[in-house]
């Protein structure tokens, strides 16, 4: 019976080879995959408990990880919670926003260029820790953005978008209606359930970050692309060069006619300056129509139109020129109307572009990457998204802004000793709603160190709507809180 | 068995077994060390500080290996040195994995005693491990059992079945409950069917392979022959798939089958049985339900796992989850979930050990259930008596069977079944049924290796003119 017994004890030991090789399946090859699943509650929670790495400002933090004395051994802490709110994003059981979001892995401490970090973790059997994240944000203009459209009553919307024309950086960026971002890490489940209820419900729309994910019709701030397609296109050279002007101007092939709502447009043909400085709506109509929807559409383009460009944020939403309008609908985009619409990031983008000689930077928020010894792991290089004009046009451009501000429609957003550039811009996006204020800027105009861009969708309180007034004061306390450094 | 042994120095042709008995305490205390260090481990893993009562705990652990050892000294001097050793640590670092679980369900406010419980089965299984070795001084003895013997495994698989003891827990009618404590006895039936079969097939197996008609490739054995057995093993067969108790009737399936194989030695009863168990398993699908649902649930667990479904995946899913998580080296005890796995410290430690010691300690564990195995057919083979061949590889085979088809069941290789894994698993039946039959294999083993009466007389006879002056009067 021994013939059989030995054919046995093979077979046996091919069963036992067949439980060990599906078990470093398992537990080797298909490990990671197995860890990432989201439904794994093991990685959710021990993520979740972990020592999460700082979000930091300048040297401080803005978000960090404080030890728990509940079932989580760590508690996320949100230092400026409503300030920082949409950038930060918040760090909830459930889901994650901003830089919490796209920063994950390495505030986690998962990111592979942790590598070493790990090595020693798991050689030591400590629990890893995360890396720290240093962003672009600026303190200082962050808060006079905040307080600024704060001071425009409780319930205001709009935000407000500040960037480092030479390298891209964002040096802030500001949502209105804010939310407590603590709020979300609460480890309460049924509190954190009634929170993200609470605010999802809000009209206002708390959770939304204006910045980049609300487009709307850039309305008379896009005249800045419309000169500049214009001047690339050389209709006109110079700040001084005659362009059309007068007090209304008929669509193409309609009857409807368009005004300057009462500015001083003169007759015939005007100065490229004073259409710039009166926001003359019949001028940038015609230029618009001249210049014709292909090459209108190439120059929004080189400023980021129908593009993405933020890496570091996510849901950022696409601003929009349309290849497809018609002739009076690519005049009325000459103003900002009709179907161009675009994110307060993007107008940024534009003055951005103008003070930094016609280049656009690619924009980003994370400016460095820290292992938990505060080794930095990884920093931004500024890089470039686009030439968007030439330099003597960026020039011509920048002198009509300056004039703007200082005789023109921008008046609120003159800083005494600096050159500001600015635009005003007031728009409707369709019947009913309520009109809403843009203002773009940079300063000082000779060697720009920030553009900004406002947007006021309803402000709480105040009725009157206009770029000026509303955009302008909130534009200059940022400006002055960058260039005071 | 032409090797000579140097260390006997018999000279005579003749392999002998050394009885390498302080071999066995040195791997005894290598297994204590698992058990004991574990245990040590999940109190520093768990609560940072070496467990308040690890010397009482030690001690005990040590005082029942010692017995075991002594005992096997004594009366089983020649059997095998490795099972005793690898059936100790399995059991000790068992005992650590459910107290490890009973940390954690206390703090969850659940039944927390299943360590404590499990020792006192431990306890039992150790004093029926010593009485067998004691009281069954020669296996042979147990030919005698063979009727007897499947009469009382059949008896037992029915009491389940039977109103007011029988219990019925998770869908299987599987358990009694005597006095408040339940009892699975068709672990204890298993141990008596091989006792069955090998009686029965030793004296049947010339019948069984030779006279018979032959039918397509297999030759038939004549119904006579085979008839009482096969009754049997449809009447216990039958049984357990009334209980639903899928595990253990794959268990006396391939058990029968493979045991008909070694005493008959045709290929052909494989062949035979591999078939009936497709068109078995076809049929059970389209049958019954919860077959199907095993099935189902083996093809695709994650279809039936979180909100919006029944989540009868979940074990299954957190096992792999857990094992997963645990990866080489495992989390550490205390650092890892496994109360997320229903049942982690019965039929689930697998996964429990996966996810916290690592898929090291899986392969180590894999390795000592092949130990026991290889060690098992080993004596089968040494083996001089047909009853004994027969005897050690049913129980060996039983062994391979159930940690095949649960672990396999548990990593997700086949579908799930339930059965406990062998001395890992909380629960008592199969701990104390599991120390008999290691008590049955030392035994038999001991006579395996136990040199021929013959071969023991190398020493000059003291009186060597004793026998020949002797006169036989005719």
């Amino acid at each position: 019976m021994n013939r059989p017994i030995r054919t046995l004890a093979v077979f046996c030991l091919l069963l036992f080879g067949a439980l060990m090789v599906n078990a470093t399946v398992i537990q080797y090859v298909e490990a990671g995959e197995l860890n990432a699943n989201p439904s794994n509650r093991r990685v959710v929670d021990a993520t979740f408990a972990r020592e999460r790495g700082d979000i930091l400002v300048g040297r401080e933090p803005i978000a960090t990880s404080v030890p728990s004395d509940d079932e989580f051994e760590y508690q996320r802490e949100y230092l400026a919670p409503f300030r920082y709110a949409h950038v930060s994003g918040y760090f909830s059981y459930f889901s994650q926003t901003g830089i919490e979001r796209t920063q994950n892995s390495v505030l986690s401490g998962d990111d592979s260029r942790l590598f070493v970090t790990r090595l020693v973790d798991m050689v030591s059997n400590s629990e890893p820790v995360g890396g720290s994240v240093e962003l672009t944000l600026d303190d200082g203009a962050q808060t006079a953005a905040y307080e600024g459209l704060e001071a425009l009553g409780p319930s205001t919307e709009g935000a407000v978008v500040a960037i480092e024309p030479s390298t891209g950086k964002v040096l802030a960026m500001v949502s209105s209606p804010s939310f407590d971002t603590n709020r979300f890490a609460d480890h309460d489940f049924a509190a954190l359930n009634d929170t993200f209820e609470e605010l999802d419900a809000r009209e206002d729309e708390p959770l939304l970050n204006r910045a980049i994910q609300t487009t709307l019709p850039p309305g008379s701030t896009f005249k800045l692309v419309t000169a500049a397609a214009a001047l690339e296109n050389d209709i006109a050279t110079s700040a001084d060069d005659p362009v059309p002007g007068g007090p209304s101007y008929q669509l193409p092939l309609t009857d409807i006619s368009v005004e300057n709502g009462g500015r001083d447009c003169g007759s015939g043909d005007i100065p490229f300056t004073q259409a710039m400085e009166q926001s003359c709506n019949t001028t940038f109509l015609a230029l618009a129509d001249e210049i014709g929807v292909e090459d209108m559409q190439e120059q929004a383009e080189k400023f980021g139109f129908n593009s993405s460009y933020l890496d570091d944020l996510p849901l950022q939403a696409e601003s929009r020129y349309p290849g497809d309008l018609d002739e009076p609908q690519t005049a009325l985009s000459g103003i900002g109307q009709s179907d161009v619409a675009a994110t307060p990031l993007q107008m940024a983008m534009v003055a951005a572009g103008i003070a930094n000689d016609g280049t656009v930077m690619k924009p980003y928020v994370v400016d460095e990457v820290r292992s938990p010894d505060l080794d930095v792991l990884d920093r931004t290089d500024p890089s470039e998204l686009s030439e968007a004009t030439s330099p003597e046009t960026a020039e011509v451009i920048t002198e009509m802004m300056v004039n703007t501000v200082s005789v023109g429609t921008a008046t609120p957003a003159a800083i005494p000793g600096i050159d500001v550039a600015g635009k005003t811009g007031t728009a409707e996006s369709a019947p009913g709603r309520p009109p809403y204020a843009w203002f773009v800027s940079f300063a000082p105009a000779e060697d720009p160190q920030v553009a900004v861009a406002v947007l006021v969708e309803a402000p709480g309180g105040q009725q009157e709507i206009a770029g000026g007034t509303l955009g302008g004061p909130i534009s200059r306390a940022v400006t002055e809180a960058v260039i005071d450094q | 068995m032409s090797r000579t042994d140097a260390a006997t120095g018999t000279g005579s042709g003749e392999f002998v077994h050394r009885r390498r008995r302080g071999a066995e305490l040195f791997l005894l205390v290598v297994a204590l060390l698992v058990g004991l260090g574990a245990y040590a481990a999940v109190g520093l893993g768990m609560e940072g500080e070496i467990p308040a009562d690890m010397f009482t705990y030690g001690g005990g652990l040590t005082v029942m290996i010692v017995a075991c050892h002594l005992v096997v000294r004594f009366v089983a001097p020649y059997a095998d040195p490795v099972l005793l050793p690898v059936v100790a640590a399995l059991n000790g670092l068992g005992l650590a994995v459910i107290h490890r679980l009973d940390l954690t369900y206390g703090e969850i406010g659940q039944k927390d005693d299943y360590a404590q419980q499990q020792l006192i089965w431990m306890a039992l299984g150790v004093v029926l491990f010593l009485a067998t070795l004691l009281l069954l001084r020669d296996h042979r003895t147990l030919q005698r059992f063979t009727y007897t013997s499947g009469l009382l495994a059949i008896v037992l698989l029915l009491l389940p079945l039977m109103p007011i003891i029988g219990t019925e827990i998770n869908g299987a009618r599987i358990w009694i409950n005597v006095a408040g404590f339940s009892f699975q006895p068709g672990e204890v039936a298993k141990v008596l069917l091989v006792v069955t079969f090998a009686g029965y097939l030793v004296l049947h197996r010339d019948a069984l392979a030779l006279a018979g008609r032959r039918l397509l490739f297999v030759d038939l054995p004549r119904g006579r022959d085979l008839g009482p057995i096969l009754a049997m093993w449809l009447v216990s067969l039958g049984i357990l798939v009334f209980q639903r108790d899928l595990g253990s009737s794959l268990l006396f399936f391939g058990l029968f089958l493979v045991m008909l194989y070694v005493a008959t030695e045709r290929p052909g009863w494989l062949v035979v049985g591999g078939t009936l168990f497709a068109a078995g398993a076809f049929a059970g699908y389209q049958a019954f339900g919860h077959v199907r649902q095993r099935f189902d649930l083996w093809l695709d667990p994650f279809a039936f796992y979180g909100e919006g479904t029944n989540d009868l995946g979940r074990q299954s899913v957190e096992t792999q989850f857990g094992m997963g998580w645990g990866g080489l080296i495992g989390r550490g005890f205390g650092n890892g979930r496994p109360e997320l796995i229903p049942y982690a410290n019965s039929d689930f430690i697998f996964a429990a050990i996966g996810e916290e010691l690592g898929l090291t300690a899986v392969m180590a564990i894999i390795v000592c259930y092949g130990l026991i195995v290889e060690r098992g057919l080993r004596t089968a083979v040494t083996c001089r008596d047909g009853f004994g061949k027969l005897a050690a590889t049913g129980l060996a085979v039983t062994f391979a069977l159930q940690v095949f088809v649960v672990v396999g069941g548990v990593t997700g290789l086949i579908p799930l079944t339930g059965l406990t894994t062998p001395f890992l698993s909380y629960g008592g039946s199969s701990l104390v049924a599991n120390w008999v039959i290691v008590a049955l294999l030392l035994r038999i083993s001991d006579q395996a290796r136990r040199p021929l009466p013959s071969m023991l007389s190398t020493e000059p006879d003291p009186e060597p003119d004793a026998e020949e002056t002797q006169v036989v009067k005719l």
